[in-house]
């Protein structure tokens, strides 16, 4: 099961970022946050795969093919990248990439297997408003102060200006 | 104790006068600035005497003689605890009879130019000019310590340039004045060199501990030879150079017969009078360093100067304008001031040399300022420069001829005017010392009565010219100074100088030497009976002469072309071998770093900036490296 | 289903899926393209999570939170983002990251 999920998101990932039509990029995206949220239900994350799959997949791609259609012309092809710039993006990426793999095999990760909690709404709810140890009251508000800032901050952006 | 501290005023009051001519001249009417002026100089004339009177009379001598006093003293800079520059007040018997001259000449200069340049353009401006060279000169001469004499001296040079560049649109006055200044400025180069030298081997610049004849400073660096002679023997020498051009000594004597340029009361006061025998007595304020320390630099004065007086009134005998012939009669003079100078021995009648030259510098100051001014009327009157456009004068100009003939009497030394006195006194000391230059001091004697009466005969005797307008008297206020001074002429022979300015304070006793006065006069008589000869009538005799001494004569009259080899030194060498590499290098290295230094950060900074280009892509592709290459580092060669 | 899935590999897979979207940003001139390979690096940090809660710390639910205030952020920040892309589509009609360039020398 691990290895689909894991090959769908590489190859899909790579695709993303190699496509040279935008709505077929933003597919690809789509795609490889299915596999995610696939990856979460694996590992009996349930409740984040359902948020996963709501607001990634439903929410952010979407707007992304909203602006999409906006702005771009969507049956032409991308212009390829200067050589260069992708010889030069490939060398750091392939750098960064050995140096974190090296290092994550290098250590000792001790794995535990042990009960986990409950994952059901219900405590997950009561967790997100509870105030005392592993509770999130404060986090949960910040965020929704941090949606409303956003909100308002995209509005005033995109507004029409009427100069 | 006299308290002689009212001497600073004398110096003082001349650049007061200056600056307030200077800024507030174009306020008052012309007349106003030049009766302020001469007021201010009256005040510093009346102090003079006050002080000589004081100096000679009141002071009580010690062991005899006069003795140094400091007058007034401030202390400016301070390198260590015997090294400093102070600006003060010396007075010693050379000092005050020079603070009585400068004074007296620039009095009657001031009010003679009341009536010269009433009318002219620049009146305050000339006014301004002529107190603060009275300041410059009158600082010069009561120094404490060399290094306030080089800027009074540095002061006199720039006055001197002012003055005789007063008509500033004339090209040949501005020449002149730069020409002045540069060979001036040329010779002081020498002097501060001598200055140095002379400072560092004896660390002070006191003139009290320098000339001391008992004190050690005299005989600091005797023994470090340089080219044979010691240190102190070339520092001496180089401060002669300094003097050399100040008093147009040869050969820098090419400035002086073109600072005729300016006013006639200039010549009088800076070219006659005054400013020339600075040099003089730069090397009579030196003298005990010259005498006890620096035999050598002696004898070079005493041939420079004989060998100038000779070279001198030669060419005066040719020369047709009138202020020309003055200018080279007063270098021949100051020859005769720096022969009898170089002459001199030191204490007691070996010193007469020094005594005459300081009588000398005194009684020439009279008639020469006579002379100058007299010319200024003749040429007031005349509306030229040149002998050959006058003739007669006499009927029109009696008070100027009559004072004229005075003056060229004194300067032919002939009894009992002033002239007749100081020039025997230094033939004696020249037969006493060096029978060469005796000779030929004698023979310029008789030159020099010569060439004054060709100038006097044919101004006022002479053919008959027709004038345009009938040349007339000068005015009273022209007039008086002129008679003031032939007064100067006529009795200033009989201070007794061997009482009051000897070389070491004490006076001797001097009597009239028959064997040398009388051969003197004689020769003096015959110049004069050669001229009478020549000139009193109208004849051919002088160019017959002229066309038989051929080429002698006519390198003579165009000044044994001197002019022409500096001109040529200067331009052909100088320029183009020394200064066009120098500008080269200045263009091309100096400047060239300068532009190369901009160049490469130009061409640095144009590769920098491409740091930062807007483009987002470039910047998180930094980002991202420099956070993959620091966790390299970190992980792997060096923990924190 | 996970049982004998090391750790390692959930951690390796997320790497990868990091530097392809490193590559990404690096590399695309449209910049909606550009906000797509973000949304990748964002995914494979909260995968990160995800595998170390389970995986290291399996009593506690932390990493699972933190993921959702993750993707909250994500969110809002897309779509300050898409707002900045209109207006710049605004202002010079088309959306190529080079010609946004106007903070230079």
């Amino acid at each position: 099961m691990f290895f689909l999920f894991a090959a769908m998101i590489v190859i899909f990932s790579v695709l993303t970022v190699t496509s040279r039509k935008i709505l077929r990029a933003a597919t690809f995206l789509l795609i490889v946050l299915v596999s995610t949220a696939g990856l979460y239900f694996m590992l009996r994350f349930n409740f984040l795969a359902a948020i996963q799959l709501t607001l990634y997949a439903g929410g952010i791609v979407v707007l992304i093919i909203f602006s999409i259609l906006l702005t771009s012309q969507i049956a032409d092809k991308l212009e390829q990248p200067h050589l260069m710039k992708k010889i030069y993006a490939a060398f750091t990426a392939i750098i960064g990439g050995g140096l974190c793999i090296v290092t994550i095999l290098q250590y000792d990760f001790k794995e535990k297997m042990m009960e986990a909690p409950a994952t059901d709404i219900e405590s997950v709810g009561q967790a997100l408003i509870s105030t005392g140890k592993y509770g999130y009251a404060l986090p949960f508000e910040v965020i929704s102060i941090l949606l409303l800032a956003a909100m308002v901050g995209s509005i005033i952006i995109a507004k029409k200006r009427k100069d | 104790m006299v308290n002689f501290s009212y001497t600073i005023f004398i110096v003082l009051i001349p650049v007061f006068m200056f600056l307030l001519i200077g800024f507030f001249g174009n306020k008052f009417k012309p007349l106003v600035s030049g009766i302020i002026g001469t007021l201010g100089l009256f005040t510093s004339f009346v102090l003079s005497c006050f002080t000589a009177y004081q100096y000679f009379v009141v002071v009580p001598k010690v062991g005899g003689a006069f003795v140094k006093l400091i007058g007034f003293n401030i202390t400016w800079l301070r390198f260590t605890e015997n090294l400093h520059i102070d600006l003060g007040v010396l007075l010693d018997p050379i000092s005050v009879m020079m603070l009585i001259v400068i004074t007296t000449v620039s009095l009657m200069v001031h009010i003679y130019s009341i009536g010269y340049m009433n009318g002219e353009k620049g009146f305050s401006r000339f006014f301004a000019l002529l107190g603060l060279f009275s300041f410059s000169m009158l600082g010069l001469v009561v120094a404490t310590n060399i290094f306030q004499m080089y800027i009074f001296w540095e002061l006199v040079g720039v006055s001197s340039y002012l003055l005789i560049g007063f008509y500033y649109e004339k090209d040949s006055a501005v020449a002149a004045s730069k020409k002045a200044f540069i060979v001036t400025r040329f010779a002081d180069l020498g002097f501060l060199i001598g200055i140095l030298i002379l400072s560092v081997t004896t660390k002070t610049f006191d003139f009290i501990t320098l000339t001391d004849p008992n004190g050690s400073a005299l005989h600091q660096g005797s023994s470090i030879l340089f080219m044979g002679m010691s240190t102190m023997t070339w520092s001496m020498i180089f401060v002669f150079m300094g003097g050399a051009g100040k008093s147009a000594m040869f050969p820098l004597h090419i400035w002086l017969p073109d600072a005729m340029e300016g006013p006639t009361p200039v010549s009088a006061l800076i070219h006659a009078a005054t400013m020339v025998v600075a040099g003089v007595y730069l090397v009579a304020r030196m003298f005990p360093i010259y005498v006890i320390s620096a035999p050598a630099a002696l004898e070079v004065v005493a041939y420079v100067g004989g060998f100038t007086s000779l070279f001198a009134a030669v060419i005066a005998c040719t020369q047709y304008d009138i202020k020309r012939v003055l200018a080279y009669s007063t270098m021949s003079q100051i020859g005769y001031m720096m022969l009898a100078l170089g002459v001199s021995g030191y204490g007691g009648h070996e010193g007469l040399g020094y005594m005459a030259s300081m009588f000398h510098l005194f009684t020439h100051a009279f008639f020469k300022a006579l002379l100058f001014l007299g010319a200024g009327a003749i040429i007031h009157a005349v509306h030229s420069n040149y002998m050959y456009e006058m003739g007669g004068l006499r009927k029109y100009l009696p008070i100027t001829h009559a004072t004229f003939l005075i003056a060229c009497l004194a300067i032919a030394g002939i009894p009992p005017f002033a002239g007749f006195f100081s020039k025997d006194e230094i033939l004696a000391a020249a037969f006493e010392h060096n029978k060469i230059l005796w000779a030929v001091e004698y023979a310029v004697a008789g030159l020099t009565a010569f060439y004054m009466f060709r100038l006097y005969y044919s101004v006022f005797w002479g053919k008959e010219v027709h004038y345009h307008h009938t040349p007339h008297e000068a005015p009273l206020v022209m007039t008086i100074p002129l008679m003031i001074l032939a007064a100067g002429s006529i009795f200033a022979g009989f201070i007794p100088f061997q009482n009051l300015v000897t070389s070491d304070g004490l006076p001797f006793i001097k009597e009239i030497e028959l064997s040398i006065a009388i051969p003197s006069v004689l020769i003096a008589l015959l110049g004069i009976g050669i001229a009478t000869v020549f000139y009193r009538k109208e004849t051919t005799l002088p160019e017959g002469l002229s066309k038989s001494l051929g080429g002698f004569y006519k390198a003579a009259f165009h000044k044994f072309y001197f002019d022409e080899i500096y001109l040529f030194i200067t331009k052909k060498i100088l320029f183009n071998y020394v200064s066009t590499p120098i500008a080269w290098f200045d263009r091309h290295i100096v400047d060239g770093g300068m532009n190369g230094v901009s160049y490469v950060t130009n061409q640095v900074s144009d590769k920098i900036k491409r740091f930062q280009s807007g483009q987002l892509q470039q910047y998180a592709w930094v980002f991202v490296s420099g956070a993959i290459a620091l966790a390299l580092v970190f992980i792997y060669y060096w923990t924190l | 289903m996970f049982e004998g899935v090391p750790l390692n590999w959930f951690l390796i897979l997320a790497t990868v899926m990091f530097f392809i979207g490193i590559y990404g940003f690096l590399v695309r001139k449209n910049l909606i393209t550009i906000l797509m390979s973000l949304e990748l690096i964002l995914n494979s940090v909260n995968i990160n999570f995800v595998a170390f809660n389970k995986l290291l710390y399996p009593q506690h639910l932390e990493g699972m939170f933190f993921t959702v205030f993750i993707v909250a952020v994500a969110a809002a920040e897309a779509s300050v983002a898409i707002a900045i892309i209109i207006n710049i589509y605004r202002r010079l009609t088309n959306i190529d990251v080079e010609r946004v360039d106007e903070m230079k020398y």
